[in-house]
C-alpha cells in the first residue's frame, strides 16, 4: 500500500507557543504527480510544508519518504534527500551571478581550498540545457525577471537528483506566458517521475494542473480527491466550511457625473497617450498583462510617480497634484499593490496603522481616544478580525492587513478610490468581503479605480474596463447589462495582448 | 540581452573601475601641481604609512560584505600592539614594562591571537545573540581601548630591532610593512574570490535567510568574518609598534576602523552587504592614501583633510547607490 505513494505524513502536529498551528493532519503524495494544497491563509499549509524540510521541527507526527521514515533538520538535508522547496518570497543573492546563485553553500570544488568555476559554469550551462531552461549563468541575479529567477530555483531543485519539488505559490508574480512555460517544466518534472506539491489560491490554474487535490482548514485536514472528482464549488465549500455566496457581489447602481478626467498623460517610456474618463459610483476596470503599465498610470494619478505630458481634472477642474501629499488633499486615495512594501506598519498596532494617512485630523497634542475610537469604528465597517487593536499588523493574516489599510482609507474618506491588486494573495472569504466593500462604496458614490491581474477579478467587479498593452491604451470595454456574461473575456485577452486596438490612430 | 554579453562594454568597464579613473585623475593633478608627488621617495612614503590601515581595510571589508560593521580595530590594534611592543622591549632594558622577552615572531602572534579573540567574541555576539554588529563592536572598540590604556599607561618604546624589522627592514628601498599588506591582500582576495568562505559571505551578506536555506552556516561563517577582521586588526598593532617604534595605548590606531570603513566604501563596498571587490578596496586605500599625502605636499591644515574626506565618503556613497539604483 505504501509503495503507492513517494511521501507520506501522519498525524502532524506543530504547536508554536499557545497556537496549535497543525492538528495532527496527512498528506499522501503519489510520485509523478501534481499534488495540490489548499485552504485558506493561516490554513497550516506553508507550515506542513516547512515541518517537511526541516525549517521547524514538528511536535509530533511520522513522516514517510521513499519507503523510510525520515526526519529532516535543516533544508540542506532534505535537498540531498531529494526534496526541494521553492518559496514564495524567492531567496536569491542579487549581487551575484546566475551560476553562484545556482551553487549556492555547495559551490564545485577544485581541491579543498579553491573552487571550481569553470566546472560551476560549465555544469550550470548543461543543467539549463538538460531543461530547456533560458538563463545566461553570467546574469546578475538582479536584473533577472521575477520568472527567470524563479526558474533558477527550479534549475538549483532539480540540479539535487530531487524526487518532490514544493512550489509555494509559483505563479503570484509571473506573466501568463510565464506561466505557460512553468507549466511545461512541471509537465517534464511529472515526465521524469518527480512528484509536486504545489500550493496556490489560484483556481483557474489549479484544475489545470493538479492530479491529487488535498484541503486544510484552521491546521486541520480536511480531505483528499482526485482533481477530476472535484470542482470549484467544492473545494471552495471544502476550504471555508461553509458555502461562500457570490465571489463578485457586483450590484448596479447610479453612475453620477464625471469626477476624474485624465487627458493624453504619460510618465517616460512607462506609458503615454493614456485619456479616460471616471464617474462618481463607478468601478473603472483596469486590465493588461504584468507590465502593461497599469501600476504606473495609478502611481502618476496619485503623484509617486513623475508626470512627464497630460492633464488630470478632478470635477472638471485641472490639478497639479506632484506628490501623495497633494493627491490626498484632492480627496484621492490609492490601496497600493506592495501591500508589505509600502502599505503596512509591520512593528506598529492595527489603530496606528489606521489613522496613518489622516494624522493631521487628530490636532495637537494627538487625540489619541479619538484615534482609538474612528479605528475601531472603521476596522468594524472593514470586519477585520484580530484579538485586539493593539495587535501588531504583521501578526494578522494578508486578508485583515488588506482590511485594515482599507480602513486607513475610508477613514480619510477619499473621492476617489484606486486599488492596485487589491485581493492578491488573500484567501477567497477575504476575497469575498473586500468585492462586496468596494461595491457598497462605489453605490454611496465614490469613483472606485481597480487594477487586477486576474480578469475574473476585474470581469466580475468593474462597470467598464480599460485594458493597456505595453504603455498603450488598447480598448476600454463596458460592461454588458443585460444578463450573461458581463464582458467577452476572449475580447479582453484580445486587447490586453494587443492584437486588438481602438485607439491605433490616436497613438 | 545576449547581444550586449559579447565584446568589451566600455561603459560597463568604466563604471565598474570609476574609483581607479579617480585616482589617476588625482594623481596626475596632484603631480601637475607639486611635481615632488611623483617621485620614488613620496609614493613610498605614500604606500607605506597606508599599509597599516591597508591591513585593518582587508579585514573590515569582510564584515561590510557580510552586512555588518566592526567599529573595533582601531581600539583592538591600540590593545595588541602595547602587549606585542612590552613583550618585543629590549631584552637588557631595565625600564621593560614586563619580564618576559619573546622572539619577533611570537610577539606578531600574540597580537593577532589578542585580535583574533576579541574577533571571535564580537562574531558570536552578532552571530548568535543577533545583537547589532554597531553595538557589539562599539563594546569592543570601548573595552579594548581601556584594556590598553589598564595595560600601559604611557606609551611603551625601546623595542627589538628584530621586532621592528618586520615593518621597517627594506628589500628594493620598500619597508616591510608594504609587503606584508600585499600578502594580506592577496589572501583576503584569494578567500574572497576562490574559497567557499567567500561565496558563504557574499550570500550571507546578500540574504541571508537565502544562504541559511541554502545550507550555509551562517553563524559560523560570520563568527570566522569577524575573527578574520580581528586577526587583521591585531595583526595591523603589532606593524604600528614595529614601524613607529613605539606602542601608545591611547593614541595608536585612533579612528583607524573609520578610515578602514571609508576606503572600503570608497572602494564600492555596499553598506547593506552582499557588494565587495578587494580591487575596489585597494582603490579606496590608496584614494585616501593620496588624499593625506597630497594635502601634506599642499601645506593644507589636518582639519581641510578631514572635511574633504568625509565628502568624498557621502560623495561616492551617493554615486554607487545611483549606480545601483539604475540597475534595478
Amino acid at each position: 500500500m505504501s509503495e503507492e505513494y513517494i511521501l507520506e505524513m501522519h498525524d502532524i502536529v506543530k504547536e508554536f507557543p499557545g497556537v496549535r498551528a497543525l492538528k495532527g493532519v496527512q498528506l499522501k503524495v503519489r510520485p509523478g504527480t501534481v499534488h495540490t494544497l489548499m485552504g485558506e491563509n493561516g490554513a497550516g499549509k506553508s507550515t506542513l510544508m516547512k515541518c517537511l524540510i526541516g525549517i521547524q521541527p514538528c511536535t509530533s507526527g511520522k513522516i514517510i519518504f521513499n519507503g523510510q521514515e525520515v526526519e529532516f533538520k535543516s533544508p540542506l538535508q532534505a535537498m540531498n534527500a531529494g526534496i526541494t522547496m521553492i518559496h514564495q518570497e524567492l531567496s536569491p543573492v542579487p549581487d551575484r551571478t546566475v551560476c553562484e546563485n545556482l551553487w549556492l553553500g555547495r559551490f564545485p570544488m577544485k581541491n579543498k581550498l579553491m573552487c571550481d568555476h569553470k566546472r560551476a559554469r560549465q555544469e550550470a550551462i548543461d543543467l539549463f540545457q538538460k531543461w530547456k531552461l533560458a538563463l545566461n549563468p553570467d546574469d546578475m541575479m538582479r536584473d533577472l525577471t521575477v520568472a527567470q529567477q524563479q526558474m533558477v530555483e527550479i534549475a538549483k531543485a532539480v540540479s539535487y537528483d530531487t524526487k518532490v519539488v514544493i512550489m509555494d505559490e509559483p505563479t503570484s508574480a509571473l506573466t501568463e506566458t510565464e506561466v505557460e512555460h512553468l507549466f511545461d517544466i512541471i509537465a517534464d518534472l511529472k515526465s521524469k517521475n518527480v512528484a509536486i506539491i504545489y500550493i496556490s489560491h489560484k483556481m483557474e490554474e489549479i484544475f489545470r494542473i493538479s492530479d491529487d487535490i488535498s484541503v486544510f482548514r484552521d491546521g486541520e485536514y480536511v480531505g483528499t480527491d482526485r482533481a477530476a472528482n472535484l470542482n470549484v464549488d467544492k473545494v471552495v465549500e471544502m476550504m471555508v466550511g461553509r458555502q461562500v455566496g457570490n465571489m463578485f457581489p457586483k450590484v448596479d447602481c447610479p453612475i453620477g457625473d464625471v469626477i476624474l478626467e485624465v487627458k493624453d498623460l504619460a510618465s517616460g517610456k512607462s506609458f503615454e497617450h493614456v485619456s479616460f474618463q471616471v464617474h462618481k459610483g463607478e468601478i473603472f476596470g483596469f486590465a493588461g498583462l504584468v507590465g502593461a503599465g497599469r501600476t504606473e498610470i495609478v502611481e502618476t494619478i496619485f503623484g509617486m510617480r513623475k508626470k512627464t505630458a497630460g492633464q488630470i481634472f478632478i470635477n472638471g477642474k485641472e490639478v497639479n497634484i506632484k506628490s501623495p501629499e497633494d493627491a490626498i488633499a484632492n480627496s484621492i486615495g490609492l490601496l497600493t499593490e506592495d501591500r508589505r512594501g509600502n502599505g503596512i506598519f509591520g512593528l506598529l498596532d492595527i489603530t496606528d496603522n489606521t489613522v496613518m494617512a489622516s494624522l493631521k485630523n487628530y490636532g495637537f497634542p494627538q487625540n489619541h481616544k479619538k484615534m482609538e475610537a474612528d479605528a475601531v469604528k472603521w476596522n468594524q465597517a472593514m470586519r477585520t478580525k484580530t484579538p485586539s487593536m493593539r495587535q501588531r499588523i504583521m501578526n494578522l493574516s494578508g486578508g485583515n492587513q488588506q482590511k485594515v489599510l482599507l480602513a486607513r482609507w475610508l477613514l480619510l474618506d477619499p473621492d476617489i478610490l484606486i486599488v492596485d491588486e487589491p485581493t492578491r494573495g488573500i484567501d477567497v472569504g477575504a476575497k469575498a468581503e473586500i468585492h462586496s466593500i468596494l461595491t457598497k462604496l462605489a453605490g454611496e458614490g465614490k469613483a472606485i479605480l481597480m487594477i487586477s491581474s486576474e480578469m475574473p477579478e476585474v470581469s466580475g467587479m468593474a462597470d467598464r474596463i480599460l485594458v493597456m498593452y505595453e504603455g498603450h491604451m488598447m480598448g476600454i470595454v463596458s460592461r454588458n447589462r443585460d444578463g450573461g456574461d458581463p464582458y467577452d473575456s476572449q475580447e479582453l485577452l484580445t486587447y490586453a495582448h494587443g492584437e486588438k486596438n481602438d485607439f491605433a490612430a490616436a497613438n | 540581452m545576449e547581444a550586449t554579453k559579447k565584446g568589451f562594454d566600455i561603459k560597463k568597464f568604466m563604471s565598474d573601475n570609476a574609483m581607479w579613473f579617480v585616482l589617476i585623475v588625482l594623481a596626475i593633478l596632484l603631480t601637475i601641481v607639486r611635481p615632488a608627488f611623483f617621485t620614488v621617495a613620496n609614493l613610498t612614503t605614500l604606500v607605506s604609512s597606508e599599509s597599516v590601515k591597508g591591513i585593518i581595510t582587508c579585514g573590515v571589508c569582510w564584515c561590510i560584505l557580510s552586512a555588518g560593521i566592526d567599529l573595533g580595530p582601531g581600539a583592538v590594534a591600540a590593545l595588541s600592539a602595547v602587549v606585542s611592543a612590552s613583550l618585543a622591549q629590549q631584552a637588557d632594558l631595565p625600564t621593560r614594562l614586563i619580564g618576559l622577552h619573546l622572539p619577533a615572531i611570537l610577539c606578531i602572534a600574540v597580537a593577532m591571537i589578542i585580535g583574533g579573540i576579541v574577533g571571535i567574541i564580537c562574531g558570536w555576539l552578532v552571530a548568535c545573540t543577533h545583537i547589532h554588529p554597531f553595538i557589539a563592536t562599539l563594546g569592543s572598540q570601548l573595552i579594548c581601548r581601556a584594556l590598553a590604556k589598564m595595560y600601559s599607561s604611557s606609551p611603551v618604546s625601546n623595542l627589538d630591532q628584530s621586532f621592528r624589522n618586520f615593518a621597517v627592514f627594506k628589500v628594493a628601498g620598500i619597508p616591510m610593512v608594504v609587503f606584508i599588506f600585499l600578502i594580506v591582500f592577496i589572501i583576503s582576495w584569494f578567500m574572497m574570490t576562490q574559497c567557499r568562505f567567500g561565496k558563504n559571505i557574499f550570500a550571507i551578506g546578500g540574504n541571508r535567510q537565502a544562504a541559511r536555506v541554502a545550507g550555509i552556516n551562517v553563524e559560523k561563517n560570520l563568527i570566522l568574518t569577524y575573527m578574520w577582521c580581528g586577526l587583521m586588526a591585531g595583526l595591523a598593532g603589532a606593524m604600528l609598534a614595529a614601524r613607529t617604534g613605539s606602542a601608545d595605548p591611547s593614541t595608536n590606531g585612533l579612528q583607524y576602523e573609520f578610515d578602514a570603513i571609508a576606503a572600503a566604501t570608497i572602494g564600492g563596498t555596499s553598506q547593506t552587504g552582499g557588494i565587495c571587490k578587494m580591487s575596489g578596496v585597494m582603490s579606496g586605500i590608496l584614494i585616501l592614501g593620496i588624499i593625506n599625502n597630497g594635502l601634506v605636499l599642499l601645506g593644507a591644515n589636518d582639519n581641510l583633510t578631514q572635511v574633504i574626506k568625509g565628502l568624498i565618503i557621502v560623495v561616492s556613497v551617493v554615486v554607487d547607490m545611483r549606480k545601483n539604483a539604475v540597475r534595478t
